[in-house]
């Protein structure tokens, strides 16, 4: 098995575990890392395709990777506040009890 | 054979590596160069912690410890037997693993900041291409320590302590890159080495050290601002204030656990002070150009060591700041200080050589904080001192 | 593959699976700190060292951070009563466990075809710098729009009412 092949199956295992954590916690927050977790091993995945692709004097993977650190960071604060201001509202942030659209 | 005394160390490591076969050098040379930084600057721990006593002591008009050795010079030892032979209290509600990681992982990441600051000529651990980079992200684990003491202490003052310690060191971390950003743009390069050599010239036998240029001097005095904040240290201290939360997040920490806290904070302020001379005051580069016949680490260590006796001397003259004192300063003063800051060290770039660029950014950066301070002196109604004296 | 890659793999894996798993949500946060201290440690293993002291700084330093004070506001800390999974979490796994033999089918049957190791590439920051402000610097501005407004969203999400506004 080649080396890339090795970090995209560790990118892969990551992605499948965040998802797992995203779909089946109850607690907002837990999804939330889940989710991180899914992005930082989408970028695991361009680093590793810029290391062992053709021209990394591109840069591109490497950047690519960058900004989704940035867009990944600023998500993580909104997507908080958002928990935070639900919990403000329904006083828990179980996900399971907010199955309805009436505030 | 002033150049071999300024080389010493690095021909004494090499002297001692020779004797292993070729295949060991090289690992063997870094394990010698990291035994020798996780011995010294404990040393210098133990040392500062003498100093500081003393220091403080004579500020408040009294003597400091002067009982254990020669006027008290052997107070560190007699701390240490203390510190080691205490009992290991761990409350039986706390988190067990998180409790006892919390001192680990700050000691740790504090370590990993020495790795890249260069103590003399050729004296870098790791010479890296983003070293001051590596810097701050080793500083910004150690907020996550801060935090993990505070919370698993399960201790309402303790968390109350690591929430305050943690913002205050995020607000400040934000001033802290800012202002050693302007550094970078002027140098052109993250590389701390390389940033001492961009320093290290003289003109007329005075240094282009980058405090003795108008961005320099205010990017200086905002690092040391923040700087003093980063390690939690007066008059920003309020997250370990011994007055008002016991002892903030490492109330529950007794014994070796607690020494190791301690020397966390003493080896952080080493750390960044070593940033900010390498940074600011020319790292290991001489004052003046006749002078550089004395050994380059011996100009690092003092100006390191001037630093830690400022330190001492502001926690020993200057009042405790609150904690909405504190952000406030941090996010409404200092900040867009930095921001105008940088806008003033890239005109220093582009106004060409000459007394045109002095006088434009002395006078932006001068209008700029007198303006700001009477801002602020009227908005909080201040006005002029006034003395009142005992009787 | 080298035993160093065995040991930081094992180290990001062991992490996502303790903060999916755990029961105490500050341990979660701290477990997943682990694993994004073992992605950067990937990362520097891949020879991308500018990626990965900014994933430290900008993970470890501020997400992993924000997290934690998320919790500590949300009384998260507190196990709830029903159990930390959901009803539905059969299905959850279900989804995740097909999703991941999907890709590790796609890899592992193109495998053969994927590149060698290669030479190590000799990135500078001066490059990265470079390109930032050559050939990405449209990234670059989006990118300062959008903290900024991700900065004053999440402020205003954030925010305390007024009392007069209720």
């Amino acid at each position: 098995m080649t080396p890339l092949a090795a970090y995209l199956l560790v990118a892969a295992l990551l992605f499948a575990i965040g998802l797992a954590g995203a779909l089946t916690r109850r607690n907002a927050i837990l999804v939330l890392i889940g989710i991180e977790l899914m992005l930082n091993a989408a970028n695991l995945n361009l680093i590793a395709f810029w290391r062992y692709g053709p021209h990394p004097e591109a840069l591109t993977g490497m950047m690519f990777a960058i900004f989704s650190i940035a867009v990944a960071a600023a998500e993580a604060a909104v997507g908080l506040g958002l928990v935070i201001q639900i919990h403000r509202h329904a006083k828990t942030t179980d996900l399971d009890q907010m199955n309805r659209m009436k505030g | 054979m002033f150049e071999f005394l300024d080389q010493i160390f690095v021909i004494l490591r090499h002297w001692l590596v020779s004797f292993l076969p070729a295949a060991w050098q090289q690992p063997a040379g870094v394990v010698m160069s990291v035994a020798v930084i996780v011995v010294l600057f404990p040393a210098l721990f133990a040392l500062t912690t003498v100093f500081e006593r003393k220091g403080l002591a004579r500020i408040q008009n009294r003597f400091g410890p002067n009982r254990t050795g020669p006027f008290g010079f052997f107070q560190p030892v007699a701390d240490g037997i203390k510190s080691l032979t205490k009992e290991d209290i761990v409350p039986s509600s706390a988190d067990a693993a998180v409790h006892f990681l919390a001192p680990v992982v700050l000691v740790v990441a504090v370590y990993m900041g020495f790795a890249v600051l260069p103590m003399g000529r050729n004296m870098v651990l790791v010479d890296m291409d983003a070293g001051l980079l590596f810097y701050f992200a080793m500083g910004a684990s150690t907020e996550l320590a801060v935090f993990m003491a505070g919370w698993s202490s399960r201790n309402k003052y303790s968390l109350l302590g690591a929430m305050r310690a943690v913002a205050q060191m995020i607000s400040y971390e934000v001033v802290l890159l800012l202002s050693s950003v302007t550094v970078v743009m002027i140098s052109g390069s993250l590389s701390l080495s390389k940033i001492v050599e961009a320093q290290n010239h003289y003109t007329w036998g005075l240094p282009h050290w980058y405090i003795f240029t108008p961005w320099g001097l205010a990017g200086f005095v905002m690092y040391a601002i923040a700087a003093t904040a980063e390690t939690n240290r007066s008059p920003f201290d309020l997250p370990e204030g011994e007055s008002e939360l016991v002892a903030g997040y490492h109330t529950e920490y007794s014994g070796f656990k607690f020494a190791l806290f301690f020397l966390g904070e003493y080896l952080a302020m080493f750390s960044i002070s070593g940033l900010g001379t390498t940074l600011f005051l020319g790292g290991w580069s001489a004052p003046f150009s006749w002078l550089g016949w004395v050994p380059s680490w011996i100009w690092f260590f003092s100006k390191l060591m001037m630093s830690i006796f400022v330190f001492i001397w502001m926690r020993g003259t200057l009042p405790r700041l609150r904690q909405d004192q504190l952000m406030n300063f941090a996010w409404k003063f200092v900040l867009p200080m930095c921001l105008l800051n940088l806008l003033v060290a890239a005109l220093w770039r582009f106004l060409g050589d000459g007394w045109v660029k002095w006088a434009v950014c002395s006078g932006i950066l001068i209008v700029a904080y007198v303006g700001m301070g009477l801002l602020e002196m009227r908005r909080g109604h201040i006005g002029p001192r006034s003395y009142r004296y005992a009787e | 593959m080298s035993l160093v890659f065995y040991l930081i793999a094992a180290l990001v894996v062991a992490g996502g699976l303790a903060a999916m798993m755990l029961k105490n949500t500050v341990h979660c946060a701290l477990a997943v700190t682990v694993a994004f201290a073992g992605l950067a440690l990937l990362f520097l293993n891949l020879d991308a060292q500018f990626a990965g002291f900014a994933q430290i700084l900008v993970y470890i330093g501020a997400v992993a951070i924000l997290v934690v004070f998320a919790i500590l506001l949300t009384k998260g800390s507190e196990t709830p009563k029903d159990g930390v999974f959901s009803q539905t979490w059969l299905t959850g796994l279900a989804v995740a466990s097909a999703v991941f033999a999907v890709l590790g089918w796609a890899v592992l049957q193109t495998a053969p075809m994927l590149p060698r190791a290669t030479a190590t590439p000799v990135v500078s920051v001066q490059q990265i710098g470079q390109a930032l402000i050559g050939q990405y610097v449209l990234p670059l501005e989006i990118i300062a729009v959008l903290l900024t407004a991700a900065l004053i969203g999440a402020v205003i999400v954030a925010i305390h009412e007024k009392e007069g506004a209720n």
